[in-house]
């Protein structure tokens, strides 16, 4: 498998400046960063606020660039201006607020602009457009305006957005954070299909351990840096240090630790309410 | 309250005047608005009548929404009234007290000035109404595109409404929100003088200044995910074409316009209004 997203030494600093515009110190927002996905992979990347996650989602797309190290996407370097547009074309992204991010008035103009930019072909635009829609179930709202649209439905929308762009990979940088229950399992489950029948690349940046639990692999982000590194049962078999990363770890994974250090012959590393209820069941 | 302002705000429906080309409803649009001062008498009032209710019929608006979007301007209308009922002198004197003379020209030009109006803003919120302001967007930029050549930015301009016209609706609701809010917290927003309550706005003006501001960051950053970077190779999703529609929307324009024109002043010269 190829290398979709890679980050070597990635290093991006914010410049602190007092009120007269000079210069007064220097903040590392991401500080030493390497990591690699594989392409076709469902990655998340979870840390509380303000650990560096959403700006290294911005690394990826090219909106921000590192002040050291180096980042590739799809094998092209972000630094390269030439490279600039294909860099966001493979990788998309879908921002935290749904009302700002729809720039068209009526659902198909707004997953049209994409490929518009691109200059792709009216009539393929219009193909792209009924197929990203299809996609994301949301083709019976084409003609809607997407002010009278639930907050999940927006973020559908915009996800339709991003890929009638045809990204090799898509970055979601919070997408639930403004939602309700109901309008984050539905942009979950959208995530989930995409991923399933579109085989694209899936960086899911989120600070609810909940949705992480069917990604490939976890990044643990703190302080700028990425703490703990791997599939989300070995992330979550470690209860305590979760913790000291201020995450809100899921229930069932608590209790389940607290049984476990109880005695109970449960291993560690709970994800799912009935995977514990099955195993408790067996335990007479 | 604030959420009844539907000046500018696209109605979704399926009608002959929707599916118009952009630029016909520009260019129509503003026909009709000049042909409103083109003729002078009763005759004139109703053919304009007549084609101001059949267009409504076309394009499938419900009336009572065209209503809606007079409210905000009421004020002004009455403004207008006022002035013209009191300060045109012409004809008999109908009324006199202390020093408002109210003549039967005043009357007339107050009653036509208001009918004029009410049509000038019913057809260009029609207009709205049945464009989608991407489209209106795409229209100007292609009926001003010559003026690109004299380095206006034209593309940008179009962007930059179409953008605003997509957040009139989003910023009006944070409005309401805000005041909510305020009001929550103890603000009085009704009561006092003009200066009090232009005083007392401040608290509102202020969070939605700040918020519109994080909208338009989050906003060009999104743009810039997705590629945009002006008008530059751009291609369209609706690309504008003239079809056979289009034509008979102009010529039935051109119709009417001779047609308000003729019938306007062919009546005998005494009975024109002014």
């Amino acid at each position: 498998m190829e290398s979709m997203v890679h980050t070597e030494n990635l290093v991006f600093e914010y410049e602190k400046q007092d009120e007269e515009n000079h210069v007064i110190g220097r903040s590392r927002a991401i500080d030493e960063v390497n990591i690699d996905i594989r392409e076709g992979q469902f990655v998340a990347i979870l840390g509380h606020n303000g650990s560096g996650k959403s700006t290294l989602a911005k690394h990826l797309n090219a909106i921000l660039l590192p002040t050291q190290g180096t980042v590739w996407v799809n094998g092209q370097n972000t630094r390269q201006p030439e490279k600039l547009w294909n860099v966001r074309q493979s990788a998309g992204m879908v921002f935290q607020n749904p009302d700002n991010q729809i720039i068209g008035t009526v659902v198909e103009e707004d997953v049209g602009f994409g490929p518009e930019n691109l200059g792709v072909e009216t009539d393929r635009i219009w193909e792209r457009v009924e197929e990203s829609l299809r996609a994301v179930g949301m083709i019976e709202y084409r003609y809607h305006s997407p002010n009278k649209l639930s907050g999940g439905q927006k973020q559908r929308v915009a996800i339709a957005g991003v890929i009638a762009m045809r990204p090799k990979c898509i970055v979601l940088d919070e997408p639930t954070a403004m939602l309700d229950p109901v309008g984050r399992r539905e942009v979950l489950r959208t995530v989930e299909e995409l991923r399933r029948q579109e085989k694209v690349t899936v960086i899911l940046i989120t600070h609810y351990m909940e949705e992480v639990i069917d990604a490939d692999r976890v990044f643990v982000m703190d302080h700028g840096r990425v703490v703990m590194e791997g599939t989300p049962r070995e992330i979550f078999s470690q209860v305590e240090l979760l913790k000291r990363y201020r995450l809100d770890v899921p229930q069932v994974t608590i209790l389940a630790d607290k049984l476990r250090k109880r005695g109970l012959p449960i291993p560690a590393g709970i994800l799912k309410k009935e995977e514990l209820v099955e195993l408790l069941c067996r335990l007479n | 309250m604030i959420r009844d302002i539907t000046i500018g705000q696209y109605y979704p429906a399926k009608s002959v005047l929707h599916r118009l080309d952009p630029r016909v409803k520009l260019v129509c649009t503003l026909c009709y608005l000049v042909s409103l001062f083109l003729f002078k008498s009763i005759p004139g009032y109703l053919v304009a009548t007549v084609f101001l209710v059949a267009i409504i019929r076309l394009s499938k608006v419900p009336f009572s929404y065209i209503m809606r979007g007079m409210r905000p301007v009421i004020m002004l209308l009455m403004i207008t009234v006022v002035f013209n009922l009191f300060l045109t002198r012409e004809g008999d004197v109908l009324v006199r007290v202390w020093i408002f003379t109210i003549t039967e020209g005043g009357l007339r030009t107050a009653v036509y000035m208001a009918i004029r109006l009410v049509y000038l803003i019913a057809g260009s919120s029609l207009m709205t109404f049945t464009t989608t302001p991407n489209g209106l967007t795409d229209g100007i930029e292609s009926l001003l595109h010559p003026l690109n050549r004299i380095r206006v930015p034209v593309h940008e301009v179009a962007m930059m409404m179409s953008i605003a016209l997509r957040f009139i609706p989003i910023l009006l609701e944070e409005t309401d929100k805000i005041m909510k809010a305020q009001i929550a917290r103890g603000a009085d927003l009704e009561s006092g003088n003009i200066i009090q309550k232009a005083r007392s706005m401040v608290p509102i003006l202020v969070p939605l200044f700040v918020s519109a501001f994080q909208r338009a960051n989050d906003l060009a950053m999104a743009m810039e995910a997705r590629c945009y970077h002006g008008g530059e190779g751009r291609t369209k999703m609706k690309p504008l074409k003239y079809k056979g529609r289009d034509y008979a929307a102009y010529f039935a324009m051109a119709v009417y316009t001779a047609a308000v024109v003729l019938i306007g002043r062919s009546v005998p010269l005494h009975i024109w209004i002014f």
